[in-house]
C-alpha cells in the first residue's frame, strides 16, 4: 500500500515535481538570458558555476554584472514570490472553504497599498526601505482588523471573508482619499506602477529575506497540511478529527498574512497568481494538502517567472506591469472556475 | 466506554438551550434523543462530544473528564457524525475514510498497516469497499453518509454521537443505518426524528423538551400517549409490537 497520502501515489508526484522544478530552472535561466541585452544560455549558466566558484570560465565583466547582480536576483525574486502567493491562496481556499479564495482576501494588499501610499505620496519616512516597512505595516494592520472583526478568526469562514471586504474596502478608500486630495500626477502614476506589482529593483537582499520568509511558511504549512485536509467537511468536522479549529485558523492566517504582507512590500499587489495556481495543482495532485502544496509552490514559482518574462517582451523597449501579464491570464481562469462551480441544477 | 454527562447548561447569550441535562449511558448502549425542533438535541449532543465546552457542568467518558483531555486524545475514543455534511473537495471515497485515522497519526507519520486495516474494515462494515476510489461528488446522500461513518470506525472510537444520520434518507436507508449502528460494539448516542425507528433501534430514549430531559427510559416507558401529546402535541396510538420493548406509534389526525 501507499506509504503517502494516495491518489496518483507518491511516485506520480514525485516525478511532476521533478519535471517541474526542471521546468523551473530553464524559466528562470531564460528569464536571465533574455532582455534588452541578450545573453546565451550557456553563458548563464557558466555565469552562475563562476559566481558559485564551480568553474572558471571567461565571461565579459559586464555580462557577469547583468546576469548575477540584475536579472538572476529578479528571476529567482519571482519564482518566490509566485511560490508564496500560490501557497497563500492554497491554505486560505482550504480554511474559509471557498474556492474563489486568494491571498487578497483578508485585505492585506489594500492595507499594503494604504501603507505604500502613506510613504509614496504623504512622505512619512523616506528611501526605498520605507516604502516597503510602510507596506508591511499596512499589511498587517488589514490583517489585525480582519482578525479582530472576526472574532480572532474563530468564527467560520463567511465572517472571515465578510471582514477581508470590508477591510479592502476600507483601505481602498484610505489610498483613494490619500491620492485625491495630496498627491501629484508624478506620484499618482508611482501608485498606480506600484499597486500593479513590479520586479524591478529587486536585489540578493530582498531575496535573502523573502526565501527566509518562503522556507519558515512552507515548513508550518506542510506541518499543519493534514490537519488542512480535515476541513474539507467544515470547521466543526475538523474538531471532530482531534484538529485544534482556532490555533491551526489562526496560525495559518498569520503565516499568509506574513507571506502576503512580505510579498507585497517588496513587489507590489500581484493579483491572481493566488486564485489560479491552486486550482490548476489540484487538477494535476488532487486535493490532500501534503502533495497539493508542494506542487503550488513549484507550479506557482514557474507560473511567475514566466509572466515576468513575458511582462519584459510583449511590449518593444518597456516593461507591462506583471499584474496586467497575471491577470490577463487569471481572469480567463476564473471565468472557467465560475462556469464549473455553478449550481448543477 | 460509558458516558455520564452532569447537570449540564449551555446557551446562546441569554437563552439557555440545554438546561441542567444529566444522563448516563451504559457501556455498548445505544441511546436514542429525541425531541420537537429547536429543543437541544444537536447542542446536547455537541456537548457530549466534547465540540462545545458547557457553560456548567461536564461530561465524563469512562470516568474521565472530557474538559481535561486534549482534543486530539479525545478523538481517538469519541466519534462524531455530522448530519449530512458536505464538500465542494474533488475527493475519493478512500480519502475520506482515510481521513478517520488523523487522530492517530503524527504530523508527518507515514501510513502504517494499522491505518490501512482500521480503513479497509470500515470500508467492509458500510459495504463500500468496491467503491472505494469513487469521487465523493458522485455519491448519492445515503452512499455520503456511510462514508461519514465509515470515517467515524475508522477512528476507531469506542464511543459514537450521531447528529440525526438518517437525514434525508429513503426508509430502507434510514434503517440499514440505524441497524449497522446498533449491531456496533461501541457506545453510541443518537439524535432522531422519526420516533418509530427510535423504538426499533434503541436500547433506552431521552426525550428532550425546551432543552431540558422530560423523560428517560426504555421505549416502551418513554413513548406514551400522554407524553407524545404534552411534548410533540400529537394524538397518537401506542401499540405493542411482537417485540414487548418496541412499540409502535401510529399518529392519528383530528
Amino acid at each position: 500500500m501507499a506509504s503517502d497520502d494516495a491518489g496518483g501515489g507518491p511516485k506520480g508526484l514525485a516525478a511532476f515535481l521533478a519535471l517541474t522544478v526542471i521546468v523551473l530552472v530553464f524559466a528562470v535561466a531564460t528569464a536571465t538570458a533574455i532582455g534588452d541585452y541578450n545573453i546565451g544560455l550557456g553563458t548563464v549558466f557558466l555565469s552562475v558555476t563562476n559566481e558559485l566558484g564551480l568553474t572558471g570560465a571567461e565571461i565579459a565583466p559586464i555580462e557577469q554584472s547583468v546576469i548575477w547582480n540584475l536579472r538572476l536576483s529578479r528571476a529567482l525574486v519571482a519564482a518566490l514570490a509566485g511560490a508564496g502567493l500560490a501557497l497563500c491562496g492554497a491554505i486560505l481556499q482550504a480554511l474559509l472553504r471557498n474556492a474563489l479564495a486568494e491571498p487578497f482576501v483578508l485585505g492585506v494588499s489594500a492595507g499594503a497599498s494604504t501603507g505604500a501610499v502613506c510613504v509614496i505620496v504623504l512622505g512619512i519616512g523616506a528611501g526605498s526601505l520605507s516604502l516597503s516597512l510602510g507596506a508591511f505595516a499596512g499589511a498587517f494592520a488589514a490583517f489585525a482588523l480582519v482578525a479582530l472583526l472576526s472574532n480572532g478568526a474563530t468564527s467560520g469562514p463567511n465572517h472571515t471573508i465578510l471582514a477581508g471586504v470590508a477591510a479592502s474596502q476600507l483601505f481602498n478608500a484610505l489610498t483613494s482619499y490619500i491620492v485625491t486630495t495630496s498627491g501629484n500626477a508624478q506620484q499618482a502614476r508611482d501608485v498606480m506602477f506600484w499597486l500593479l506589482g513590479s520586479f524591478g529593483g529587486v536585489r540578493w537582499p530582498d531575496f535573502q529575506l523573502l526565501l527566509a520568509v518562503v522556507i519558515v511558511s512552507f515548513a508550518v504549512c506542510i506541518w499543519m497540511g493534514r490537519a488542512l485536509d480535515a476541513f474539507a467537511f467544515g470547521d466543526e468536522d475538523a474538531a471532530a478529527l482531534g484538529v485544534p479549529v482556532g490555533r491551526v485558523r489562526l496560525i495559518l492566517f498569520g503565516v499568509t498574512a506574513l507571506l502576503t504582507a512580505t510579498i507585497v512590500s517588496m513587489v507590489g499587489a500581484i493579483g491572481f497568481v493566488g486564485l489560479v495556481v491552486p486550482h490548476a495543482a489540484r487538477y494535476v495532485v488532487g486535493p490532500l494538502h501534503l502533495r497539493l502544496l508542494p506542487a503550488c509552490a513549484v507550479v506557482g514559482a514557474v507560473f511567475m517567472v514566466i509572466a515576468d518574462i513575458v511582462s519584459r517582451v510583449v511590449a518593444t523597449q518597456q516593461t507591462v506591469p506583471i499584474g496586467v501579464v497575471t491577470a490577463l491570464v487569471g481572469v480567463p481562469f476564473f471565468a472557467i472556475i465560475l462556469y464549473r462551480a455553478r449550481p448543477q441544477s | 466506554m460509558s458516558v455520564v454527562a452532569e447537570s449540564l447548561e449551555w446557551g446562546v447569550r441569554r437563552k439557555p438551550i440545554v438546561r441542567d441535562v444529566s444522563l448516563s449511558v451504559a457501556p455498548g448502549e445505544t441511546l436514542g434523543l429525541i425531541g420537537p425542533n429547536g429543543s437541544g438535541k444537536s447542542s446536547l449532543l455537541r456537548l457530549l462530544a466534547g465540540l462545545k465546552r458547557p457553560q456548567s457542568g461536564g461530561v465524563r467518558i469512562n470516568g474521565q473528564d472530557i474538559a481535561q483531555v486534549s482534543r486530539k486524545a479525545l478523538s481517538r475514543q469519541v466519534a462524531f457524525v455530522q448530519q449530512s455534511a458536505a464538500t465542494d473537495t474533488n475527493i475519493t471515497v478512500h480519502d475520506v475514510v482515510r481521513l478517520g485515522r488523523m487522530p492517530h497519526r503524527s504530523a508527518l507519520a507515514g501510513w502504517s498497516e494499522t491505518d490501512e486495516a482500521a480503513v479497509a474494515s470500515a470500508l467492509m462494515r458500510v459495504d463500500m469497499t468496491s467503491r472505494r476510489a469513487q469521487p465523493w461528488q458522485t455519491l448519492s446522500g445515503g452512499e455520503r453518509q456511510r462514508v461519514h461513518i465509515a470515517r467515524a470506525l475508522a477512528q476507531t472510537p469506542q464511543v459514537m454521537f450521531l447528529d440525526e444520520p438518517t437525514n434525508h434518507l429513503d426508509i430502507h436507508h434510514q434503517i440499514e443505518i440505524l441497524r449497522m449502528v446498533r449491531d456496533l460494539d461501541l457506545t453510541s448516542v443518537i439524535a432522531l426524528h422519526d420516533l418509530n425507528l427510535a423504538a426499533m433501534f434503541c436500547d433506552r430514549i431521552v426525550v428532550l423538551e425546551a432543552g431540558a430531559v422530560r423523560a428517560c427510559g426504555t421505549p416502551t416507558e418513554v413513548l406514551t400517549q400522554t407524553l407524545l401529546r404534552d411534548v410533540f402535541r400529537v394524538s397518537a396510538q401506542v401499540s405493542a409490537s411482537e417485540d414487548a420493548d418496541r412499540p409502535h406509534i401510529r399518529y392519528r389526525v383530528e
